[in-house]
């Protein structure tokens, strides 16, 4: 088969027309065609405006050409000279003063819709989020309930959430398509952009600013839950965080060791280590090993014995770990669960 | 001025090329600098179509697809497209306007030997530890910090100085020749359309590379010498570097995107046998583009955090470039209406600019909203987008006069039946790739990324991307072909093989080295076809035949470029050899050509007109 489209590029572009119908809009969740919000919604409004419009002009344009090139292609053996035309004020007009009109559609809800996007809600009116860019992972802190986070995003549904973006080594770009556009993460100064889930639901986030190597695996997820579910989420982090379990059983109390030594300077768990790497408190509920990877025992294995393996260039050591270790580890870093 | 008896100098092969400063043999130089630049830039973006090919491949590592992407952008745009366009302009501009040469030939000469070498610098950065990898935008700190970037953004930085250097040097040159060098007659509304777009090119370049110019001096002060323009920790702001980088940045797209639409306005005119429908008005509107292309830089940072009254500005600011590119279209298409319209390849290429172009333009309006743009912004929609113009605007632009000016140049036709081939595949290949990326955009999927996860519906649209590839390949092989063919072939092409307008087919292909041997009396617009008309043959000379002056050929361009180029090295290298010593010599040897140009007067030669009638004979 792939050896006759090769062949063929004219059926080619057919079959790529329809390829493009049989996928749609994209995935659910992460495409902007498929938004899941109101910034998304009045994104979507204006993108499909502008591009009726657009389509409508180029079909214009496209009839006027496809009309010209058969109407006026030169037959054989036509001779003589065409008239010159020197220009046609009344049809220069015209084509001047009709985009201009079409431009004044285009303007006004643009005006409207940035100004709405751009507003700053109060933690009355919306839930507070620090974002923290780093090479190549998220860090979430929440001011107000006193928790912080990595990786993943708990939002509530049907609320507004202010967020406050930047970075602490290069520009990122906080991106989740479905609720909304992105907004950079510019290191030594702070953005503003506010975003709300209408749905409970898992929604997939991206950095979408060159950022280096691993810039491409630099992906989070969003968790938006009911709101009495997150209230209840906020409360056991927040316990958590001040009183983070100091005992394991097994295997994970092993674990819990060769983390005390050689992790927690990077890591914390609660408000204990440190914070060159994501906070781990509720690592075990994360659905995801360092945003990419299923957070089962194999994936978060083979993390442990070779994150550069994973994801290049990324800011976490190979630490030559054991066997033996790594699986403590695993059993330990499991184990890690605040809602359960 | 008959004192000067000094003689055509004998010159040939290499060292003729190393000392030309005869503007249409500067014009091939380009053309061979673009056309390899071309070559590594295509190169590259085959490699990195075939790593997005399917998620999760492994054809190349992700630093090195950084690196890819990186200097496919940057080659592409400084090394390729860029020397095309200055090898037309040099090859044609003084033709059309019945010029001898540029206002200043060793100039040129400098231009193109500063070009070529910092590209040369800039690429042989692939064998001294690894080409740049910040992306050809170098946002700071990613670009301004060595803890986050290689040595290869110093070979970045230096290349891209020398270059741009060189076409400054270029911009202002042509600048002046156009203001002072047009034959009698030829006032500036009569003009050809190539020759105005090179014109506003080239106040372009005048106004946007010294913008560059600083910021590419912060950059290096930060990187060499431990400066904080762009170091937030000591106060400094990284955004700086994106306003700096994109007042450049976005005239450049219009210094890439004019010349294309001067040689659509020539081509579509000449194959359909009509003068240019609204000619006031495409002058008009090129110096309107030109003029707004300074006004809407941030519309490439609207998610940098400008606040809603900048973005809402600059992007009813960059609505209102769809005005006049509008009317380009619809004259146009005009031109062509009521034509005998003749499909040779460069009327192909022409004729497919027009809705390929118009997609790149409607989608350059729907980015120019800036609440929808933060949803297209850093993904594929852009990539598509800006594709669209360079590749199926410029290129296509680009390939349409290499068809319709080769014989003026080479004084041989291409062939036109590998002409076609060329086109169909370049055209399809080129849609099959990028129109799909659009999708992918919009589908969540971020522009610069080296892999992507599977089952996000993102693999049937770079599959297809991906495959494209294989024609825009093809089309640029058979265009290689196609070029040995025409030198190949004995078949001279005449002085006029189109039935043309322009004054530069009045004269012999290739022009003789001094273009007219007597300078032309221009009496209307498009000076040729009005004497055609008129019933006369040729052009009415507007002088007698008398003695031709001619700049000295000379080594002191390559020279002085050369030095420069070592002096890169100097900077780049000074932070591990601990010294500055290199970057001394060399900048010290260029002052010192510098110099020695200044204080050896040379006055060039003339050829007599006895002369001129013997070549005259054997043409
Ligand atoms: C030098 C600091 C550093 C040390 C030491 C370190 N890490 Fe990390 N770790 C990081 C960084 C940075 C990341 C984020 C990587 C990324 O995603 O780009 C990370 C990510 C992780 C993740 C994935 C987190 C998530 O939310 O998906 C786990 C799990 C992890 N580290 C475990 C460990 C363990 C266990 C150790 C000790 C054996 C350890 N790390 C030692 C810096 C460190
Ligand atoms: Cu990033």
């Amino acid at each position: 088969m792939k050896s006759r489209w090769q062949l063929n590029w004219r059926l080619l572009s057919m079959v790529m027309a329809l390829a493009l119908v049989l996928t749609g809009c994209g995935r659910e969740n992460l495409s902007a065609l498929v938004p899941k919000g109101p910034v998304a919604e009045q994104q979507l409004f204006l993108m499909v405006l502008t591009s009726a419009i657009m389509i409508g002009v180029f079909l214009i344009v496209m009839i006027i050409f496809a009309y010209v090139l058969i109407r006026y292609r030169q037959r054989p053996g036509q001779t003589g000279i065409p008239k010159q035309v020197e220009g046609n004020h009344k049809l220069e007009i015209l084509w001047t003063v009709i985009p201009f009109l079409l431009l004044i559609v285009m303007a006004v809800p643009t005006v409207a819709i940035a100004f709405d996007l751009a507003k700053e809600y109060n933690n009355k009116e919306a839930v507070q989020v620090n974002v923290t860019a780093h090479q190549f992972w998220w860090e979430f802190e929440y001011p107000d309930l006193g928790v912080r986070t990595a990786q993943e995003l708990v939002i509530p549904a049907g609320k507004k959430v202010q967020f406050h973006v930047t970075s602490a080594d290069v520009i990122h770009a906080f991106w989740i398509p479905a609720l909304g556009g992105k907004i950079d993460t510019n290191p030594g100064l702070t953005n503003k952009i506010w975003l709300e889930a209408k749905e409970p639901g898992t929604y997939y986030g991206k950095c979408a600013e060159l950022c280096g190597a691993s810039h491409a695996l630099m992906d989070f997820k969003v968790q938006a839950l009911e709101a009495s579910a997150f209230d209840d989420w906020a409360k056991k982090m927040k316990a958590a965080t001040e009183a983070p379990a100091a005992t394991a059983t097994g295997t994970a109390a092993q674990g819990r060791e060769i983390f005390q030594k050689s992790c927690i300077g990077c890591h914390a768990i609660g408000s204990e280590g440190g914070k060159l790497g994501p906070n781990l408190t509720n690592f075990g509920e994360r659905k995801l090993v360092a945003g990419i990877k299923p957070n089962d025992a194999q994936h978060l294995a083979e993390w442990l014995k070779n994150p550069q393996e994973v994801k290049p260039g990324n800011t976490m050591p190979n630490l030559n770990l054991q066997d033996d270790q790594v699986s403590a580890l695993v059993e330990y870093l499991h184990s890690l669960k605040v809602t359960q | 001025m008959s004192d000067h008896t000094s003689h055509a100098p004998n010159r040939s092969g290499l060292w003729d090329w190393l000392t030309t400063v005869d503007h249409k043999k500067i014009g091939i130089l380009y053309l061979i600098a673009g056309g390899f630049f071309f070559i590594l830039g295509g190169v590259e973006a085959m490699l990195i179509r075939l790593q997005l090919i399917y998620p999760e491949a492994k054809f190349v590592a992700a630093g090195t697809f950084n690196e890819l992407i990186t200097m496919h952008g940057t080659t592409m745009i400084f090394l390729a497209v860029m020397p095309v366009i200055f090898g037309l302009m040099n090859a044609i501009v003084p033709l059309q306007i019945g010029a001898r040469d540029v206002a200043f030939p060793f100039v040129n000469a400098l231009g193109f030997w500063l070009a070529a070498l910092g590209g040369l610098l800039l690429n042989t950065s692939w064998f001294l530890g690894g080409a740049p990898d910040v992306g050809w935008t170098a946002y700071a700190t990613l670009s301004s910090n060595h803890k986050f970037s290689t040595l290869g953004t110093d070979f970045y930085v230096l290349g891209l100085q020398i270059a741009g250097l060189g076409t400054l040097i270029g911009g202002i040159n042509f600048l002046v020749t156009i203001i002072n060098m047009r034959a009698p007659g030829m006032t500036f509304m009569r003009m050809p359309l190539f020759t105005w777009s090179s014109f506003v090119t080239s106040a372009l370049i005048l106004f946007a590379f010294p913008a560059l110019t600083v910021g590419l001096v912060f950059l290096m002060f930060d990187r060499i010498f431990g400066a904080n323009f762009f170091n937030p920790d000591a106060g400094g702001n990284i955004v700086i570097w994106e306003h700096i980088f994109w007042i450049f940045g976005h005239p450049e797209v219009y210094i890439l995107i004019l010349p294309a639409f001067g040689i659509i306005s020539e081509v579509v005119s000449t194959f359909s046998k009509k003068r240019l429908f609204g000619y006031s008005s495409m002058v008009f509107a090129t110096i309107l583009i030109g003029f707004l292309g300074f006004m809407v830089w941030a519309h490439h940072m609207f998610t940098t955090g400008l606040g809603p009254i900048a973005n809402t500005l600059f992007g009813i600011a960059t609505m209102l470039i769809a005005v006049p590119t509008g009317i380009k279209i619809f004259n146009w298409l005009l031109t062509l209406w009521g034509g005998h319209i003749r499909f040779t390849t460069a009327n192909l290429f022409a004729v497919g600019f027009i809705p390929t172009f118009t997609i790149g333009g409607m989608t350059g309006v729907m980015l120019a909203v800036p609440p929808a743009d933060y949803q297209y912004h850093d993904s594929y929609f852009v990539v598509a987008h800006f594709h669209y113009v360079i590749v199926g605007g410029l290129v296509f632009g680009l390939f349409a006069g290499l068809y319709y000016w080769w014989p003026k140049m080479f004084g041989k036709l291409l062939n036109e039946t590998l002409g076609k081939w060329h086109f169909w595949t370049f055209f399809i290949g080129f849609h099959l790739t990028f129109f799909p990326q659009h999708f992918l955009g919009l589908m969540g999927m971020p522009r610069r990324v080296f892999t992507y996860l599977p089952g996000q519906n993102l693999e049937m649209g770079n599959l297809i991307s991906s495959i494209g590839v294989i024609g825009m390949a093809l089309g640029s092989i058979i265009f290689a072909i196609n070029m040995v063919v025409a030198a190949k072939s004995k078949k001279a092409a005449g002085n006029d093989p189109w039935d043309a307008r322009t004054l530069e087919w009045a004269i012999p292909s290739p022009a003789p080295e001094y273009n007219f041997a007597q300078t032309p009396l221009v009496r209307g617009l498009d000076a040729l076809w009005t004497e055609k008309m008129a019933g006369n043959k040729g052009m009415t000379p507007a002088e007698p035949l008398g003695s031709i002056h001619m700049p000295s050929p000379s080594f002191l361009p390559f020279l002085m470029s050369l030095g420069l180029f070592v002096a890169g090295y100097g900077f780049i290298y000074a932070g591990q050899w601990g010294t500055y010593i290199v970057a001394i010599a060399g900048i010290a040897f260029t002052l010192l050509c510098m110099l020695l140009r200044s204080l050896y007067d040379d006055h060039g030669y003339h050829i007599e007109p006895d002369e001129i009638e013997e070549k005259g004979v054997k043409a």
